[in-house]
């Protein structure tokens, strides 16, 4: 058959399949009968193209049918799930389930974190001057100005003392350095590492100080309660920097490339709900943590609380879902 | 063939092409979308400093979202393109030909991070360039790549006119090129076209306008007019 008479057989189909994908495209309601007609369509035009390919036909007729089997591919194969379902999915199961299975990174991100951050809090307990090996004089300084017992909001420097300001500096700046300490760990996970590490003897080191100086009646009830889930959400980004950078290191039997991306799947996963245990940190430091009015007990139970749901939600949560 | 041309097989055992954008076009279309967000946000800095405190709280948290979300939302709600790759004729799709979905989108625009430092987007570049398909160290993490859009196609019709049969037998490939000589008539000053036509006189037996005229008919011949 020669091209005149294939287009002139086919011209009227081509044109109902791309008015097809483009009343998909912008979502109109249609009836069923006509919808479901569009895989078909689909791979009739597939097999157009691939029959004008074969024969030869002029790169024209060729580009006009490949863009139109681009555009039908990208409407069958594109991935439209819901968007609140699989959001609950993930909180209800699949996040907890997730940390869980990866239980080995989780722990190793957890002593890389936690275990710099008793050892340097020890170590300027027993000799404060050790807190100068890692911060400048003014930079202590500036700390214990801002958890004086008798400044007037405690946790902050002079000058921010409103609430949704410092939810915003919070939000703009913790979720950064989640971010980073994910992301560096593309660099066989080395950047996560020092991320860990350095977070781990910076927090310890200003705890110990702050003890040391006795400031412990503004300093532990202003971190109890948003440490949990602030603390808890730089593990899990550094575990998931790890997962990146172990992929690159130990592919097994795949290609650095292939064990890459689908460590990315996994853990980017895992920043989504870094993301979200932020976001909730931010708003307890920023609204809760901060206020001078409420009781110094009542701080240290609601923050018993917390961490034990911390706790019971990455234990408990989501057992028994096929995932 | 360009190495730039990425081909995809389908399900259907039939390929997809695809045209990978190079370092340049993406580094455009970047610097686009830095000023356009750089404007968003001096705007907005303005009215939100009228309300104080509250208002900065607010600007900071847009600026987060800015900085990170802003190619998310446009790569995965727009089609692949923020505003400027839409300027640059650029779109995100996954390595596999489908559009870009929350996650691989997420990944890629996360590893900025990484793929800025150490500055400049200093090892973005160098990946971007050692990389058959530009690239950068998200690209790769997400396994997504950025392409050139097609324009859009407008139907070429050749000149019609009577259909005359070439007087000896023609190979696929010069049916082609006759053919698509034809369809680029409109697109050729006529003086080019008669020149590329003398090219063909052993064939046409003719010169200048006649000869270019002659070639027009049997292009229509061979497309099956007749």
């Amino acid at each position: 058959m020669n091209q005149h008479e294939f287009e002139r057989q086919h011209e009227a189909y081509w044109q109902e399949t791309e008015a097809l994908i483009d009343s998909l495209a912008k979502r109109k309601r249609m009836d069923f009968s006509v919808a479901g007609e569009f895989p078909q369509r689909y791979r009739q035009v597939c097999q157009h193209l691939a029959l004008a390919r074969e024969r030869q036909y002029t790169s024209h007729l060729i580009d006009r049918l490949n863009q139109l089997m681009l555009r039908g591919h990208q409407h069958l194969y594109g991935s439209r799930a819901g968007f609140l379902s699989p959001i609950l999915h993930f909180i209800g199961a699949a996040f907890p389930a997730l940390i869980r299975r990866e239980w080995r990174l989780f722990w190793l991100a957890f002593f890389l974190f936690y275990g710099p951050l008793a050892v340097m809090g020890w170590a300027v307990y027993e000799r404060p001057e050790m807190s100068y090996t890692l911060m400048k004089p003014a930079q202590v300084s500036q700390i214990e100005e801002m958890y004086r017992p008798d400044a007037p909001h405690i946790g902050r420097e002079r000058g921010a003392d409103n609430d949704v300001h410092m939810f915003g500096v919070y939000i703009w700046n913790n979720i950064r350095i989640g971010f980073q300490t994910f992301a560096s760990g593309i660099f066989f996970g080395v950047g996560s590492i020092f991320y860990l590490l350095f977070n781990g003897l910076y927090i310890g080191a200003v705890a110990g100080h702050l003890t040391q100086v006795g400031y412990t009646s503004t300093f532990w009830p202003f971190v109890s309660a948003h440490g949990s889930f602030e603390l808890t959400a730089i593990v899990l980004s550094g575990m998931a920097g790890l997962k990146l950078g172990f992929s690159i290191l130990a592919p097994g039997r795949r290609t650095r490339l292939e064990a890459l991306r689908e460590a990315a799947k996994i853990s980017i996963k895992i920043v989504y709900g870094v993301i979200g245990m932020l976001v909730i940190a931010a708003f307890i430091e920023a609204f809760w943590s901060a206020s001078t009015l409420i009781n110094p007990t009542v701080k240290y139970s609601v923050a018993g609380v917390l961490w034990s749901l911390v706790a019971m939600y990455f234990l408990l949560v989501g057992r028994g879902h096929a995932d | 063939m360009l190495d730039t041309y990425r081909e995809i097989e389908t399900p259907e055992g039939v390929e997809l092409h695809l045209r990978a954008a190079g370092p340049v076009a993406r580094v455009l279309a970047f610097s686009v979308d830095l000023l356009l967000r750089g404007v968003a946000l001096f705007v907005l800095s303005i009215g939100l400093s009228l309300i104080g405190n509250f208002g900065m709280g607010l600007f900071l948290i847009v600026v987060f979202l800015m900085e990170w979300f802003y190619p998310v939302l446009f790569e995965v709600l727009r089609n692949g393109e923020t505003p400027g790759k839409r300027m640059f004729g650029l779109r995100v799709l996954n390595d596999n030909g489908t559009p870009v979905s929350w996650g691989p989108s997420l990944v890629r625009n996360l590893l900025r991070a990484v793929d800025f430092m150490p500055a400049f987007y200093g090892f973005g570049l160098a990946s971007m360039l050692l990389n058959r398909d530009f690239k950068r160290l998200g690209d790769l993490a997400a396994g997504t790549i950025v392409v050139y859009q097609e324009p859009a196609l407008r139907h070429i019709a050749i000149p019609d006119v009577p259909a005359i049969a070439p007087p000896l037998g023609l190979n696929l490939a010069e049916q082609r090129a006759l053919i698509t000589f034809a369809e680029r008539s409109q697109r050729l000053t006529e003086v080019r076209s008669e020149e590329l036509a003398d090219l063909l006189t052993p064939l046409t037996g003719m010169h200048g306008r006649a000869g270019m005229q002659r070639l027009y008919q049997m292009a229509n011949w061979l497309v099956g007019k007749r």
